[in-house]
């Protein structure tokens, strides 16, 4: 039994969006046309289309977060439906509700698609096992362990800017042990076809056996540079410094702050992304993120019609409905 | 009472018989095993051509929540759950609630078993006070309560001070140490071995290491303090290694497994199951492997169930919040079974790794067909197939990730001192 069959239907199309792992490169290859075919609308005057008429989405965070929910926000109503925002983190839970109980009472207000981030891994997977069958969910961050359309924003980021991902050596720089952002770019790369993704990062935020996700380790950011066509930094969260996982932000930066002297040792065409929100002199130098290899603002904007993509999909819609409705 | 178990395949270790023989019981106690003594005359005959017939089984580890958590399960309820399972004596530890700290706990737990008359129950006391694992508790008051030993339950001991110090109040009450071997440190509220399923996944791993120092430590200081110790659960393969060796060096240590250990591995968590959700955690193939080799070579001594019933909710959440544990009694001997057929070992090795040795272990006297002993007798098919369902399971915990499999070894009855606590039902073991 494929343990991921829960994100199709019977017909192998996209009921729920839980997890890169799992999929086929045709249906991450028709994510990224489908968001192809939306990045007309979002820079249209007029920029709605009527797809999600009448559906209701909604944006279940059960942890904090502004910029991932703005532009799920954005998407859906870029798609017509109605949103509702709850953030769970202070109001039920503390009154004793259990998960299922929030999910069951939201259920009960005929709602279409639920948008959920949580900080345990598994709980995007875990709704979807357990609500009503004909609501999709979207996981927009779990624990972690996946954050599958920001993946697919920085999939749609590199595309556009390198073509074809067979050529591509690709390294992700930082706190891979704690990063769910990490585990689905692994797994999207991979799935795409890249020739080589690299992981770098001292050993206390590389995770245990980190070779069988299908990456090759490094722990020396020069000596992982070389050669790469795409770089991705990550976060460092200022917790990591408590934790005993690094000494100080100093000595993080001079190890694997990314300047323009070290960006020298990859390929002169080198692009480089970073999720957001980025910490200045930390994992960056701000002449990198500012400089012309940054596509820092792009990944964002990118994010709309890779959210308004992922969710016509998954309310049914193929890709061939989305090319007529965007053009 | 007379009663004549007769050709049946009798398997005792302790007594190094295997082979048909009749058994014959008066009074609740065995009288005699192969000749019938002197004018025998039974009241019933209970034939069992092609079974089973041996010890009732020892089970080292098993919660039956109550004190505390009778919404979980009772004394009652998972009584039938061990007489069903062929069981007849279940250690159960401390961490009830209250905890058993104190004489009363201990002896309310084993006056409710002799109530309910279907499975005896053999305590172990808290360490230390409430288990917070700083002052010592009453010892020798829990032992004339009944306990026969100690344990601090999955709880950390403050330091290694505080467990140096209750070994040695542990030794001078004679008392067998019983120990969970994890540094808390280390386990660092991980929910899963820390390897590639845990890494694919995104949850918080326990390394191997929070297990094999915890061994380390103690191994150290009972080299040193020379009290009998006894290792519950153990996961890893190293660990196995490392008891080997002091065995071998003559400490006075033993140690056991989890029937689910020697058969799910951290594979069988991939799609975030929660039923597969176990503290300690299932670990690799090759720990898997590992502790299959230490218990055929006697290593580990002995094969518990970890019993853990739960409620529905408790397993209803993201996985790193469901509760730990498997509702685990009734698929204790046809898990331990298929080592025969994995070709592991032996048939009589494996009933003495569910009876003898266990009872060694607690200091009791248990886990043989002895004549003058208790007539605590398990008879079971080996070669019958049947299914746990939630309409059979008897335990009031549902929560098994063995539900639905096909299982082989059916217990067909079992007897508590001489009486039929349990007589399998055709209809309700669905075969």
């Amino acid at each position: 039994m494929n343990k991921s069959n829960i994100q199709l239907n019977e017909q192998g199309r996209l009921r729920h969006f839980l997890s890169i792992e799992g999929l086929s490169r045709s249906l991450l290859t028709d994510i990224l046309n489908t968001a192809e075919s939306f990045t007309s609308v979002t820079e249209q005057s007029v920029k709605k289309v009527p797809l999600l008429r009448g559906k209701t989405i909604v944006n279940l965070f059960f942890e904090s977060s502004t910029r991932t929910r703005t532009t799920f926000e954005l998407a859906a109503k870029r798609l017509s439906a109605d949103v509702l925002n709850i953030n769970i983190s202070v109001s039920a839970t503390s009154k004793g509700e259990t998960l299922l109980d929030t999910i069951r009472n939201l259920e009960a207000m005929h709602c279409d698609m639920f948008i959920v981030r949580h900080p345990l891994s598994g709980a995007a997977h875990f709704i979807a096992r357990f609500a009503a069958p004909h609501i999709s969910i979207i996981n927009a961050g779990d624990g972690r362990h996946s954050h599958p359309t920001q993946a697919m924003l920085d999939m749609f980021t590199i595309r556009r800017h390198k073509g074809e991902f067979h050529k591509l050596r690709v390294a992700i720089v930082g706190d891979i042990s704690h990063s769910r952002v990490a585990r689905s770019q692994i797994h999207a790369l991979n799935i795409l076809g890249a020739e080589e993704v690299r992981i770098i990062g001292p050993k206390t935020l590389i995770p245990a056996e980190a070779h069988t996700l299908g990456v090759h380790v490094f722990h020396d950011l020069r000596e992982g540079l070389r050669d790469v066509d795409v770089v991705i930094m990550l976060r460092i969260q200022k917790e990591r410094m408590e934790g005993a996982f690094l000494p100080s932000e100093h000595e993080y930066f001079q190890l694997y702050g990314l300047t323009e002297k070290k960006l020298e040792l990859a390929k002169p065409d080198i692009i480089v992304m970073h999720p957001g929100p980025i910490n200045r002199g930390v994992e960056i130098d701000s002449v990198v993120a500012d400089g012309s290899r940054s596509l820092i603002l792009q990944q964002v904007t990118h994010g709309i019609a890779v959210r308004m993509a992922v969710m016509s999909l998954a309310m049914g819609h193929s890709f061939s409905d989305t090319e007529r409705e965007g053009s | 009472m007379r009663i004549r178990i007769s050709n049946g395949h009798v398997i005792d270790p302790a007594n190094n018989i295997d082979r048909e023989q009749d058994i014959y019981i008066a009074d609740g106690r065995i009288v005699a095993v192969g000749s019938s003594p002197d004018g025998f005359t039974p009241d019933n005959d209970i034939d069992v051509t092609d079974h089973i017939v041996c010890p009732g089984f020892v089970d080292l580890r098993a919660h039956f929540r109550e004190p505390g958590q009778e919404h979980k399960a009772t004394i009652a309820s998972e009584s039938r759950a061990a007489a069903r399972a062929g069981v007849t004596t279940v250690c159960c530890p401390p961490d009830t609630d209250p905890v058993i700290d104190t004489p009363a706990v201990a002896s309310l737990i084993r006056r409710r078993a002799d109530e309910v008359g279907m499975t005896r129950i053999v305590p172990l006391g808290a360490l230390t006070q409430k288990l917070q694992g700083q002052q010592i508790s009453e010892m020798k008051a829990l032992k004339d309560a009944g306990c026969v030993g100690v344990s601090n339950a999955m709880y950390p001991m403050a330091s290694l001070i505080e467990l140096r110090r209750a070994m040695e109040y542990a030794a001078t009450h004679d008392l067998t140490f019983f120990i969970h071997a994890e540094d808390a440190a280390l386990s660092n509220h991980g929910c899963a071995h820390e390897g590639a399923v845990a890494t694919r996944l995104g949850l918080p791993g326990i390394p191997e290491a929070a297990e094999t120092v915890a061994v380390a430590s103690c191994l150290a200081l009972i080299e040193q303090i020379g009290n009998r110790a006894h290792f519950s659960m153990i996961t890893t393969s190293r660990a196995v290694q490392m008891i080997a060796r002091a065995q071998f060096d003559g400490l006075p240590i033993t140690a056991d497994v989890t029937a689910h250990h020697l058969h799910l591995t951290e594979i069988d968590i991939l799609d975030f199951d929660s039923m597969c959700h176990v503290r300690p955690p299932l670990r690799t193939q090759r720990d898997c492997d590992g502790l299959r080799h230490g218990l055929a070579r006697g290593t580990l001594a002995a094969v518990c169930s970890d019993h853990q019933p739960h409620e529905p909710d408790a397993k209803l959440a993201p996985f790193s919040a469901t509760a730990t544990g498997i509702s685990a009694l009734e698929t204790l001997l046809p898990l331990s079974l298929r080592l025969v057929d994995d070709g592991f070992m032996q048939l009589s090795d494996v009933i003495a790794r569910l009876t003898c040795m266990p009872a060694r272990i607690l200091g009791i006297n248990a886990g043989t067909l002895s004549p003058g002993g208790p007539a605590d007798i398990c008879i079971f098919d080996p070669q019958r197939y049947w299914t746990l369902t939630r309409h059979n399971i008897v335990s009031m915990g549902h929560n098994s990730p063995f539900m639905d499999w096909e299982l082989k070894g059916l217990v067909t009855q079992t007897l508590l001192g001489g009486n039929i606590v349990f007589t399998s039902d055709k209809d309700v073991v669905n075969v």
